[in-house]
């Protein structure tokens, strides 16, 4: 704990230089409070005199990630995808104008195993070498009340597009604001996993998604 | 009194039990180990691993039994140092029948794999996901897998040495369905 918080938050509601400074030294401490939320109509507040509006559209891919869980002969397994692109822009003022595109390199896949790994580049599951990514370009945000939203779009896997919609939160922490959020997809729906890997019985039908997407705000680009 | 001359039926069924399902988990370990990534390999170790927990269930439950229920003599013509290696070999097997279950939840939990028995009720991980590790507690399951297998031959060689050879109870003890002597 950093015991100087208590008078940080204090100051906050006088200065809000402070309380940014606060922020930062909080978060160097590397504390992962939703200690920002508070703060953002402040940090508007004080952006608001250069008239463009900020929105969070920086996307540090490195601390971003997108994995993803499944279960076989009822044994709960999971993985991640190590290399996609994000491209996010989301103004906590206008959140329903939101926008979010996510190319996925599928071949990067951590499946646990490098057994695992080279099966499911192969052509019964996604076979990368006609498919090397998948795309999910939104169409809609929708407000679900609190700081809990709905992201609709298209999902584009091995040649197939579906449409899928994933619950999701945003947390502000400091400078950046964090999307946590997932869905359930259908590997079937896409023909993921073909041929003997078609029986559900052994691999689940239903695979969970789950994406931690954390962005830095930057005046909107338009 | 004098000792009964044969083990319990309790004993004989969860010996011929452990046997059975001993010759069905070994080479089917072997066996799924062998083949490429398939939901038949996904099957086959999951059917490896609800047979190791139950051997691990079993075996504390032969011990149990045991240390409640006095096992026959061995034949009073039987050298000490027979009795001796007997009781000895004894002892292994069931610290095997106990150690390469356990080694193989550990390798089950080390490769990130937790173990789910008959598809319905999942053991905590021993430890958290290590690819080191899961490579070592591979090699301890297959050492000790190759020591049951070069002990079990043991006994069974002895088993019908007592019995053909020796011409004495020892084996009969152990057998179902079979009189008292």
């Amino acid at each position: 704990m950093n015991p100087d918080w208590p008078l940080a938050k204090k100051s906050m509601n006088f200065r809000v230089g402070a309380a940014l400074a606060a922020i930062a030294d909080y978060r160097g401490q590397g504390r992962s409070y939703n200690l920002g939320l508070p703060l953002l109509p402040l940090l508007l507040a004080s952006l608001a005199g250069n008239a463009a509006a900020v929105e969070f559209n920086q996307v540090q891919t490195d601390k971003s990630t997108l994995s993803f869980g499944y279960k076989q002969m009822g044994v709960p397994s999971d993985g991640k995808f190590r290399q996609f692109a994000a491209a996010i822009a989301f103004d906590p003022a206008k959140p329903a104008a939101a926008t979010t595109q996510l190319e996925i390199d599928l071949a990067s896949i951590d499946t646990g195993s490098k057994e695992g790994n080279d099966e499911v580049a192969g052509k019964q599951w996604f076979n990368v070498k006609s498919f090397p990514t998948a795309k999910f370009v939104s169409s809609s945000v929708k407000p679900l009340g609190g700081n809990r939203y709905e992201v609709a779009g298209k999902l584009t896997l091995k040649g197939k597009t579906q449409a899928v919609s994933a619950p999701f939160t945003v947390k502000q922490e400091g400078a950046v604001a964090v999307f946590d959020g997932g869905f359930t997809l259908k590997r079937l729906d896409y023909a993921i996993g073909e041929g003997p890997w078609a029986d559900v019985g052994t691999v689940a039908n239903e695979v969970q998604i789950t994406f931690h997407v954390v962005a830095g705000a930057a005046p909107a680009k338009k | 009194m004098s000792p009964a001359s044969r083990y319990t039926t309790t004993a004989i069924a969860l010996h011929w039990l452990a046997a059975l399902l001993i010759f069905a988990a070994f080479p089917l370990g072997v066996y799924a180990h062998e083949l490429a990534l398939s939901p038949l390999k996904l099957k086959l170790l999951s059917y490896h691993k609800w047979l190791g927990v139950t051997l691990f269930l079993l075996t504390v439950a032969r011990l149990a039994w045991r240390a409640t229920h006095t096992p026959p003599p061995l034949p009073a013509t039987m050298p000490r140092w027979q009795q001796r290696a007997a009781h000895g070999l004894h002892h292994l097997l069931y610290l095997l029948l106990l150690a390469i279950p356990l080694s193989g939840w550990l390798m089950s939990s080390a490769k990130g794999f937790p173990v789910v028995y008959l598809g319905l009720v999942q053991l905590p991980d021993l430890v958290g996901k290590n690819v080191e590790l899961a490579e070592l507690f591979k090699g301890v399951h297959q050492v000790l897998n190759f020591g049951l297998l070069a002990l079990v031959g043991l006994h069974v060689a002895a088993a019908l040495k007592h019995h053909f050879i020796d011409r004495d109870a020892t084996l009969r003890r152990m057998l179902p369905f079979v009189k008292e002597v």
